[in-house]
């Protein structure tokens, strides 16, 4: 078991590097550079800037250094601590992501939390009780929130906000918690603004989580053991938890690594649509600026985040299936 | 009386051997519609997005206006509802709306529509109205629906520029409802190969595409697509961002995704005992993946494909809402959608919101769909 963690591990190392040569490449792939866009945004402010001083510029932040150099001198940063610089912004990547990581974990871990706790029992449920009045209403419950994107429950989070308020933006915190230093009572508040945010990102995801569960549960039950331990008798609940429950959530926590990225990515999206002071809203816009130092950071926060998850999916999984466990 | 009964009881019994012996004698496709039927939802849902597809295709008939003309006296009016009753009370046998009148606030200078209850206007089926190109190449100028006199008809209201919405919708259906499809059956295929090959062989064929898989599962895919989407050139026609858009999606999403699931259900059957008795028995890697490791994925593989559309058909709508992906004059319903960001705008107009029914319905009809279809495929459940 130690073993097939420490193999693990060293097989995340090679997975980031990817990560980081991929995204660094995709955020330099549209022509032009981040003076070029700082130019363009100048001049239509009316500012005059002089060929000159764009050159000095140019020099200065390095844009016009080839891109091998470029990438290392920004990994050389990463690997002693320190994410980049943000052109756009004028202030150091670390500055910016401690401040707004915290908000993007609280989200993420919150949002990972209510998808297991409320899909796992119903999944189990919905297959044990197939086509029983609970099973349809969960489907169709599952199929609402399975239809229904996050944006879209997003932005009638924020329809049904502005009514209710007349205000156009969801605040992290009560005004009164804004300038006090982290305490209990603070987190807590945090915790009652973003609990209903997470549950969207979640939504799809749970929903998913629910389908396929039951479709492998039902799979599972199926099979010739299970009538079986069934027919010597074997109380019903007790087959149930003690294989095909748990056989039924191998492929499951396979494919939980696609469920960890679509949170992120619903919570991208949703920071966005409700203007949440997460990374989600000022990686789109170091995006369109080609500040790469910072969205290649972002990216690579957000996937290692995920790797992260998908290892612990993986060790959960050797925990779960003894073959697996053997195997490797 | 006892007689009927038995009778009745003989027919019954009649019946039911004979559906009996026509299971036991029909191929197993058969069987798989037969169940597949059986889902009455899934059957809804099929007809619903034939209905749809066929709606797009004829997108300029089923439309009542060019998408892109515009009715600026109009801005902002809302759907007009179709009557039956007259204002004097008395049932009308042809179904009529009554024309918008508008009224302007002097202090605020907002726009209210009242219907205007003495200018009914009488509704008809194939009436003449704009012309256009019928299936791009027929002169025509009959739509399907609109008022009979020609004046103007919005069932679902008008956009912030005083576009037709519902035209709009129907034009919409022809990028939202192609590109899922598209892009899930190009990725889906390159990742059954990829997943087969390295479920079944393993070795560094399956190390590297695990890896390689795991970086593109890993990366949470809308960083990945917000970032090429900003990488697209801003002068590339609607097509090309189209196919571009699609291409993003599908290799992001749907290639690695479908490899991974694909490889682990291989790598578990084939541990199964009836597969190594093939593979004892002598048979070889095409036939023990098509007699005994498809069939037995299918119904998982099945439900895979069903959940990639309509996830192909969110990743559109998202992106574009964001200002993304595909851009105006280009029309999506996630291109729809840009309209609802402003929640102020949404608050006054909330027919925008429109399209986004349209998007959860043929979501949860793909969803449906996918359901009957693995119910249907799979060989454990009774006819």
């Amino acid at each position: 078991m130690g073993r097939h963690i420490v193999r693990r591990l060293a097989a995340m190392i090679p997975v980031l590097f990817m990560i980081s040569v991929l995204t660094f490449v995709v955020i330099q792939l549209p022509p032009g550079d981040f003076v070029d866009s700082y130019v363009k945004q100048q001049r239509a402010a009316q500012v005059k800037i002089s060929p000159q001083e764009e050159a000095s510029l140019r020099a200065r932040y390095g844009v016009d250094e080839p891109l091998p150099t470029q990438y290392f001198r920004w990994m050389g940063g990463i690997l002693h601590g320190d994410l980049g610089y943000s052109l756009a912004l004028d202030q150091p990547v670390n500055e910016i992501v401690k401040s707004r990581l915290p908000y993007t974990v609280t989200i993420g871990v919150l949002s990972t939390l209510l998808l297991y706790a409320i899909a796992i029992p119903i999944g189990i449920l919905s297959a044990t009780r197939q086509y029983s009045k609970a099973d349809y209403f969960f489907s169709v419950f599952g199929f609402l929130a399975m239809g229904v994107p996050d944006f879209i429950l997003a932005v009638l989070f924020l329809w049904g906000f502005y009514k209710l308020t007349g205000d156009i933006t969801v605040g992290l915190m009560d005004p009164q918690y804004v300038s006090e230093p982290f305490s209990l009572a603070k987190g807590a508040n945090i915790i009652s603004h973003l609990w209903f945010p997470a549950l969207i990102a979640a939504s799809t995801g749970t929903a998913a989580t629910i389908r396929l569960l039951r479709a492998n549960l039902l799979d599972e039950l199926g099979k010739p053991y299970v009538t079986v331990a069934l027919a010597k008798g074997v109380p019903r609940r007790r087959v149930i938890y003690k294989y095909p429950a748990r056989m039924s959530m191998n492929p499951f926590i396979v494919s939980a690594a696609g469920l960890l990225a679509a949170l992120v990515s619903g919570e991208v999206i949703l920071s966005i649509t409700l203007g949440l002071p997460t990374l989600a809203p000022i990686f789109l816009q170091s995006l369109k600026n080609q500040d790469s130092e910072l969205a290649g950071s972002i990216v690579l926060i957000l996937s290692a985040l995920t790797v992260i998850g998908i290892l612990l999916s993986d060790i959960l999984l050797a925990v779960v299936d003894p073959r697996i466990r053997g195997s490797v | 009386m006892t007689q009927a009964t038995t009778l009745a009881q003989d027919a019954e019994q009649g019946t039911s051997t004979a559906a009996k012996l026509e299971i036991d004698v029909a191929s197993p496709s058969q069987i798989f519609r037969w169940k597949f039927m059986r889902h009455r939802l899934a059957v809804v849902s099929l007809i619903f997005l034939a209905a749809m597809y066929v709606m797009a295709t004829f997108a300029e008939f089923v439309a009542p206006y060019n998408p892109y003309a515009i009715e600026s006296s109009l801005v902002l009016a809302p759907p007009q509802p179709v009557h039956f009753i007259d204002s004097s009370g008395a049932f009308q046998a042809r179904p009529f709306v009554y024309a918008l009148k508008k009224s302007i606030d002097v202090n605020t200078g907002r726009i209210t529509y009242y219907e205007d209850v003495t200018k009914p206007l009488p509704l008809g089926l194939f009436v003449q109205g704009d012309p256009y190109e019928f299936l791009g190449f027929i002169p025509w100028d009959v739509h399907l629906f609109g008022t009979q006199s020609g004046e103007v008809y919005s069932p679902l209201g008008k956009d912030q520029l005083g576009r037709d919405l519902f035209s709009r919708i129907v034009f919409g259906g022809r990028i939202s409802l192609t590109l899922g499809f598209i892009g899930v059956f190009v990725g889906f295929f390159s990742g059954l190969i990829l997943g087969g090959i390295a479920g079944l062989r393993g070795g560094w064929f399956d190390f590297i595409l695990i890896r390689i898989t795991e970086v593109l599962t890993s990366i949470p895919t809308l960083p990945i697509w917000l970032a090429l989407a900003v990488a697209l050139p801003q002068d590339w026609t609607v097509l090309q961002t189209y196919l571009a858009v699609t291409i993003i999606l599908a290799l992001f999403g749907v290639v690695s995704g479908a490899s991974r699931t694909v490889r682990g259900k291989f790598m578990s059957l084939k541990e199964e005992g009836y597969v190594q008795a093939a593979v004892l028995d002598g048979a070889g890697t095409g036939r023990i993946i098509r007699r005994y490791l498809f069939p037995n994925f299918f119904s998982y593989q099945i439900a895979d494909l069903t959940l990639a559309i309509p996830g192909m058909i969110l990743a559109e709508t998202a992106l574009s809402f964001l200002g993304l992906g595909l851009q105006p004059p280009a029309i999506s319903w996630g291109v729809l959608l840009q309209d609802c960001r402003a929640v102020r705008v949404l608050d006054t107009a909330p027919w925008l919101f429109i399209p986004a029914v349209f998007v959860v319905v043929v979501i949860l009809a793909f969803n449906f769909i996918g359901d009957g279809l693995r119910d249907a495929a799979d060989p454990y459940s009774r006819v």
